[in-house]
């Protein structure tokens, strides 16, 4: 069932589009930023970016800031959500449950590709920018690059570090992508599923700002997203990665335990 | 094959099945009939493990349903509700990833699978289908993937529902001979349908299901066995009227309708009175009959009486 979910992810023309899409995305700011050199004040957000102009080879990390906050959770909300619920209006999942492919083993096999989705995502739009960054700005592979805390680091430790933060991303997408397959197994709308994940995150990223909600902020899935940026600190400050990994494998299991109590008790009247 | 035992399914406060005893023997061709929104496919849905019971037991090739439904469904191939296909693959791309999603049947190797797909489309006459995708097939071509998918495991037993949904004549019949061929090989037939031609063209034994209740289980053969009433045409109405008379039921053109259990016996004595026959036979009642006489308007039908009282109207038969 595992092989089965992944090639229905390959060969359905939408996973294509998304990837292609996120990936547009920071290449159309590379072209501005390229053909008018006018780079937002260091410091400014997105991350990053000021310092592309000087090393194009750090634009992967200045992409992962472009398509974090909206792009990418967008993209894993509509897969995740499809995942179920798409199913079920498509009429398939009766005929999946009946072929017999058990619950359970439904679930975890539409996670798995969920989870593939991300990796590839995150993967692609590095590599993708990576390539536009040393073809558009002023490449310098051998030298040094400077951390957000001012120290050098060698091209090893960059790529090393980029690494981390991909991999740190990814695992910020599987909150997103737990309340997405949860709700998906609760409708039979592909549509609401996606968009009851997107409200959650809207309303986590209001709440973190919100001075007034600080009694809460620690538990927003949102909450310890940006921490990827503590990658290109020097020591790498590993606190609010460490809690922003705990933090995403709490709402992983919670949310994976309710659709699979929901799941597994369910009518499929579809 | 099949058994329940007070069988009973709510949502909310709807009664979709009610108390179904229900009995599918091995080799049966057994089809259930019933108005819209009667039952019949929450029934069919119980009976997969699609959707758990409120109360009732069970029993589908010996093992307990929904406990133990993952032991029997390899050896069931099923159509529930209309086919359905991801569109925009092909019809073998669907097979090919449908027959890999479950347990593998004679082999999982890539060549054994292709086999079965194959065969599958063969026996539906699918066989030359292209590689178009399913979005751009007919209602009937898609019927066809979904019999095709539901025979894919080789199945003892095959639930279905509506089979011939959205065929031409020609593809009714197809479908009617590849079922009844299968049935000859072993195969349970189990299908539900409100064509009631279809059922009796196929099927040997029937349930009628009105309302959520099995109101009816018999063979065809018993339902549709001689009224002890022969039907005759003559164009001599008057003379034989007045030959038969007493035992006359109804008359209406050329045609009488006569109490007697045996109409060469009649013919005998009608000839022997010199009086023409056109056309004899014993009465036997239709399927359509049967059925009409036992079940009450579908629920797509909503009267005004339906929401003030809950006795029928008696149906003319």
């Amino acid at each position: 069932m595992i092989t089965v979910e992944l090639v229905k992810l390959c060969r359905r023309p939408r996973t294509w589009v998304s990837l292609f899409l996120l990936c547009a995305l920071p290449a159309t700011i590379a072209i501005f930023l390229a053909v008018t050199k006018v780079g937002p004040a260091p410091g400014e957000e997105p991350a990053f970016l000021a310092a592309v102009l000087a090393n194009g080879s750090l634009f992967p990390a200045a992409a992962l800031a472009i398509v974090l906050p909206i792009f990418l959770p967008v993209a894993v909300a509509v897969i995740a959500g499809d995942s179920v619920a798409g199913e079920a209006s498509s009429g398939m999942l009766r005929y999946l449950l009946i072929r017999p492919v058990g619950r359970t083993r439904l679930l975890v096999a539409k996670l798995i590709a969920i989870v593939a989705f991300v990796l590839l995502a995150v993967v692609t739009v590095a590599v993708t920018s990576y390539v536009i960054g040393i073809s558009l700005f002023e490449a310098q592979p051998g030298a040094t690059v400077t951390t957000v805390s001012g120290v050098s680091l060698t091209p090893t430790e960059v790529l090393v570090r980029t690494a981390g933060a991909l991999v740190y991303v990814a695992i910020s997408m599987l909150g997103v992508a737990a309340i997405a397959l949860f709700l998906s197994t609760m409708t039979d709308s592909s549509l609401g599923a996606a968009l009851g994940a997107l409200a959650a995150l809207v309303t986590s990223t209001a709440l973190v700002t919100l001075d007034a909600a600080a009694a809460v902020r620690p538990y927003l899935p949102t909450r310890y997203w940006l921490a990827w940026i503590d990658f290109f600190r020097d020591p790498i400050l590993w606190r609010d990665i460490e809690r922003g990994v705990a933090l995403q494998a709490v709402y992983v299991v919670v949310l994976l335990a309710a659709a699979w109590a929901n799941f597994s008790t369910k009518d499929v009247t579809s | 094959m099949i058994t329940t035992r007070i069988l009973t399914k709510r949502y909310g406060p709807i009664l979709a099945v009610d108390s179904v005893d229900l009995s599918v023997r091995s080799g049966d061709r057994y089809g259930l009939l019933g108005p819209n929104g009667s039952g019949k496919t929450t029934l069919l849905r119980l009976i997969l493990g699609l959707v758990y019971a409120t109360s009732g037991e069970i029993e589908v090739m010996g093992a307990s349903v929904p406990r133990r439904v993952r032991d029997v469904l390899p050896s069931v191939g099923a159509l529930v509700e209309g086919p359905a296909a991801y569109g925009h693959l092909s019809g073998r791309a669907n097979l090919m990833l449908f027959d890999r999603a479950g347990p593998a049947r004679g082999g999982g190797g890539r060549r054994a699978r292709r086999g079965r797909v194959l065969e599958a489309l063969e026996r539906v006459g699918l066989a030359g289908v292209d590689n178009r995708p399913v979005k751009a097939y007919s209602l009937g071509m898609r019927q066809r993937l979904g019999l095709a998918a539901a025979l894919l495991n080789a199945p003892r037993l095959l639930v279905l529902d509506e089979p011939t949904n959205g065929l031409d004549p020609q593809g009714i019949r197809e479908i009617r001979n590849l079922l009844s061929e299968l049935n000859a090989a072993g195969t349970t037939l189990f299908l539900s349908s409100h064509l009631l031609a279809e059922v009796e063209h196929l099927c040997t034994r029937v349930g009628v299901i009105d309302r959520g209740r099995l109101v009816l289980e018999e063979s065809v053969e018993t339902l549709r066995a001689p009224t002890g009433r022969a039907v005759v045409r003559t164009p001599d109405i008057d003379r034989a009227a007045a030959l038969l008379d007493g035992r006359i039921e109804a008359r209406s053109g050329d045609r009488l309708v006569v109490r007697h259990s045996d109409p060469a016996e009649l013919n005998g004595l009608l000839v022997k009175a010199g009086l023409r026959v056109a056309e004899i036979g014993a009465e036997r009642r239709s399927l359509e009959d049967v059925v009409l006489q036992v079940t009450s308007a579908g629920s797509d039908r909503v009267d005004e009486w339906s929401r003030h009282d809950d006795s029928r109207p008696s149906q003319a038969s």
